[in-house]
């Protein structure tokens, strides 16, 4: 049985070896990263349910990492059906050594770098990228009552194999004409969980809220070829409701029909209010980066922010919530 | 039997219907060569690149039926460029030169242009069956005239095809004394249909047996169309979308309850939940059922439907249903041969999501199941052991666990064990694709034990050369090959090359094989067209023979490098 110290050390091979039943694995962690920090670590157990028959006619023998993490003993994820949390777990399994080895060294870096390092990947690496990352997101969702989103795997050329049109299945509407009115509370309330953009083939609906304004907007992007275009519409659509609500704010009393600023500088943050969007992921992204083709690919909804909170925002790290 | 004269034997061979069958006896002796040569009315040519419509028309000028593929199968998840190739016009543009009695054929991943169909639709006066699967190149227009010149067109069918819609008035091309018609599917067309025209096609079609709309018919049409064509067997449903208390909706009641002989429905590209109950009276006769293409399905109504399809073969369904509704489908569905579960949220983590315990549920009830696509979430070894033992006979397995190196969720373990198993209990496997966390050792496993395996899918699988080598070397059926980010390398490519030519073709894409790899294989084997496909612009620039190659498709073929490929496209 191998121990592994995790004190300082330089370098731990992470290995695969397939010999019949037996398994080696050790971690490699490259030296300037230097070891992860302890939360880290204690996502990265592994660890074997004692006296499991399975377990021990395999041969071969696990590890704990750290004495201290025996709470994630009670977590209980290799009861076989216990899969909300089985599939959060992250393989990083210790065996006994064996002679022969064929190497694969997984790179085992830091969790949430990787998980930024594999969206951003496109080369040859990304395989054993996603090897360790998929483990990586799996760990990181493993902290209880985490405000992190449950992250899908980021997303890859042509997975999961899917020809074109099945993927925008889940967002197209299947109600898509206007349901009789003595049904329309059962088609409001779809049980299929809830999807922001609809796509009925002749529209691609986002929805959009506005900092301040209670009640958002719902917009075509089809109908757009451009940021511009988008921008335009976002003065178009908001500035009327903007105004009504400073006049209902009660702050200017004397004058009711107050002139209604229209609303600009979105893409450039020189104006008061900013766009951002949310993707498939659930991230917010500053609209404008990428070719409008790729974001219309990509956008589920739409937010106008202030921009004196976006930089609140970025000088505060992510904002987690996803409403 | 060389003393009986030649139209005997013709006639024997006319009961000799595989083409297996008919290759074996044409190497009997030159005069049966002869004799199969002239007789032969179906063929099948795989890989379109393979041959040359020429070779086609001299070897068998009696060619009635054709079936033609044309792109890698990854070209279906993007991965391989619009531009590819697969052009049909070239083969029309023979086979009419050629003056062949050509009367069917079937396309699949192939580029086809208003111009091919104006031609088919000129050329052939005989022709009576287009069936078009994954094409793209064409519009409404060439529907248009292929309607309006196929006098005994029988089958129109169109699959998933990417078809641009002129919304002109194609199905008014069909002639008054248009009464042929047995199959049309215009499923996947977008734009608007002249639905008078489809009513009275449908009407003067006594014939027709199988018919599948497009989203734009609505509910009232399809009500329409059923009270003329009761006889229909196979129908697929555009819009399903009404009040139920109308007189419309009750009127479809009607209509389908007369609707004995059916037994295939699919379509529902739009639907609302509380229509689902007009189709219940056929269900009980249903042997194949597609639900796959309409989402927003609840779970419950879809097990309320399928409860009561007790002779269902074939389903497809989305994995909105869950275990618990697979668990349904192994209790009512005792007969069930095929099962495709597609996922309703690919990108997402999937609340509504099937895992292990739906295919394991699914094994335990339909022990005859012989057909699998499955994407799930998770999966475990034990499942897989366990539905290896309750279903040996599998011929296609396909499972995609939807992150693609997913280990076993319960034990952390890789998955070979698993689909090491399903491998050796089903002899007859000829189709699987692995997904999850796999090593060399799946490979080792399906090389030793995968006997009838012709096709394999791998991505984001193995440790080394030698996963791929377990394969080329141990699996002596297999005709494709397609593999994507694994770390096979120059050593896999090049330890066997004439393999290639006992197989149809090889996809393999960021892996690590190298240019010059792909360049000495080129060069061992001339009758392999090796293609590499580079749509980094810079390749240009620094082509190193060290360099790894983005995507590279060989194919065995007898006519050499072809002339239509695009720029990007280099065979080596």
């Amino acid at each position: 049985m191998e121990r592994v110290s995790r004190n300082g050390e330089a370098s731990q091979l992470l290995d695969f070896v397939a010999k019949e039943r037996e398994w080696l694995m050790k971690r490699l962690q490259e030296q300037r990263r230097g070891p992860p920090p302890p939360e880290d670590k204690a996502l990265e157990l592994k660890l074997g349910p004692p006296g499991d028959a399975d377990q021990s006619n395999k041969d071969f023998t696990m590890n704990y990492i750290l004495e201290k993490d025996e709470s994630l003993l009670s977590l209980g994820y290799f009861n076989g059906g216990n899969q909300a949390q089985a599939q959060n777990f992250a393989p990083y399994l210790q065996f006994s050594p064996s002679i022969s080895r064929t190497q694969l060294p997984v790179l085992a870096k830091d969790i949430s770098s990787e998980t930024m390092d594999l969206q951003n990947n496109n080369d040859a690496e990304k395989k054993k990228a996603f090897l360790a990352a998929s483990a990586a997101t799996a760990a990181t969702t493993a902290v209880p009552n985490s405000s992190q989103k449950r992250t899908a795997p980021a997303p890859v050329v042509g997975w999961p194999p899917l020809r074109t049109f099945r993927k925008n299945l889940a967002s197209s509407d299947g109600h898509g004409k206007p349901a009789p009115k003595t049904h329309q509370n059962m088609v409001s309330s779809k049980i299929v969980s809830e999807k922001p953009a609809e796509s009925s083939g002749k529209g691609l609906f986002v929805k959009m809220n506005m900092d301040g304004v209670p009640i958002g907007r719902k917009v075509d992007l089809n109908a757009y070829d451009s940021y511009q275009k988008l921008s335009a519409a976002v003065d178009e659509l908001f500035r009327g409701l903007l105004a009504a609500q400073r006049d209902s704010s009660g702050c200017d009393i004397k004058n009711t029909q107050e002139e209604e600023k229209p609303i600009t500088g979105l893409l450039d943050g020189r104006g008061d209010y900013t766009l951002v969007y949310e993707d498939y992921e659930g991230d917010r992204m500053l609209v404008g980066d990428v070719p409008w083709h790729m974001f219309i690919s990509t956008v589920k909804r739409l937010r106008v922010l202030k921009s004196s909170e976006i930089s609140v925002l970025s000088a505060g790290g992510q904002k987690q919530d996803k409403t | 039997m060389n003393y009986f004269p030649d139209e005997v034997i013709e006639h024997v061979f006319d009961f000799v219907t595989s083409n297996k069958d008919r290759n074996t006896i044409s190497l009997v002796c030159k005069s049966w060569y002869r004799i199969e040569k002239f007789s032969r009315q179906r063929v099948f040519i795989g890989n379109c690149y393979a041959i040359s419509p020429e070779r086609l028309i001299g070897r068998f000028p009696g060619v009635k039926s054709l079936t033609l593929k044309g792109k890698p199968h990854f070209a279906d998840f993007n991965l391989v460029p619009h531009d590819w190739g697969g052009f049909v016009y070239p083969w029309i543009e023979a086979l009419a030169r050629s003056r062949v009695n050509l009367e069917e054929l079937r396309m699949k991943r192939m580029v086809v242009t208003d111009d091919a169909l104006e031609l088919i639709s000129r050329a052939f006066v005989n022709f009576k069956t287009l069936v078009l699967v994954s094409c793209e190149g064409f519009t409404t227009d060439g529907l248009a005239a292929i309607a309006a010149n196929c006098r005994f067109l029988r089958e129109l069918d169109l699959q998933e095809n990417e078809v641009e819609d002129h919304r002109g008035q194609w199905l008014n091309c069909f002639p008054e004394s248009c009464t042929s018609l047995v199959s049309l599917n215009f499923a996947c067309l977008k734009g608007d249909i002249n639905l008078a025209a489809l009513e009275r096609l449908v009407a003067r079609s006594p014939n027709l047996k199988s018919l599948k709309l497009s989203r734009a018919v609505p509910l009232d049409t399809l009500q329409k169309i059923l009270v003329r064509a009761p006889q229909l067997v196979d129908l697929g449903v555009g819009s399903f979308v009404h009040d139920p208390e109308s007189e419309t909706y009750s009127k479809l009641l009607t209509a389908i309850e007369k609707c004995k002989s059916m037994r295939s429905l699919s379509g529902f590209l739009e639907v609302a939940a509380y229509c689902l109950p007009a189709i219940y009276p056929i269900c009980s006769s249903l042997t194949s059922l597609n639900l796959s293409y309409a989402p927003g399905i609840p779970g419950s109504e879809l097990t309320k439907l399928i409860r009561q399809c007790r002779k269902l073969q074939r389903l497809w369904i989305l994995d909105c249903i869950g275990d618990k509704g697979l668990g349904v489908v192994a209790s009512s569905c005792k007969d069930l041969q095929e099962l495709r579960v597609f996922p309703s949220d690919p990108y997402g983590v999937g609340n509504a999501a099937v895992t292990e315990e739906g295919l394991v549920a699914i094994s335990k009830g339909c022990p005859k199941l012989n057909s699998l696509l499955y994407f799930c979430q998770q999966m475990t070894n034990a499942a897989l052991q366990t539905v290896a033992q309750n279903c040996p006979n599998f011929i296609r397995f396909r499972l995609c666990i939807l992150d693609p190196t997913k280990p076993d969720s319960s034990t952390d373990q890789p998955l070979d064990e698993g689909f090491g198993a399903i491998v050796q209990s089903c002899k007859g496997l000829r189709r699987l694709s692995l997904s999850g966390l796999l090593t060399d050792q799946v490979f080792s496993f399906i090389g030793k034990f995968a006997e009838q395996l012709e096709m394999l899918s791998i991505a984001f699988a193995g440790n080394s050369d030698k996963g791929m080598l377990y394969v080329l070397t141990g699996c002596k059926k297999i005709r494709k090959l397609e593999i994507r980010d694994c770390p096979f390398g120059n050593i896999a490519l090049l330890t066997d090359v004439g393999k290639y030519e006992t197989m149809r073709s090889l996809w393999m894409s960021s892996c690590d094989v190298t240019l010059g790899g792909c360049k000495t294989l080129a060069k061992k084997m001339p009758r392999l067209n090796v293609e590499i496909i580079n749509e980094n612009e810079e390749m240009e620039e620094c082509i190193d023979d060290r360099q790894k190659v983005e995507k590279m498709y060989l194919y065995r073929t007898l006519v050499g490098p072809r002339k239509d490929a695009p720029e990007h496209v280099w065979t080596l």
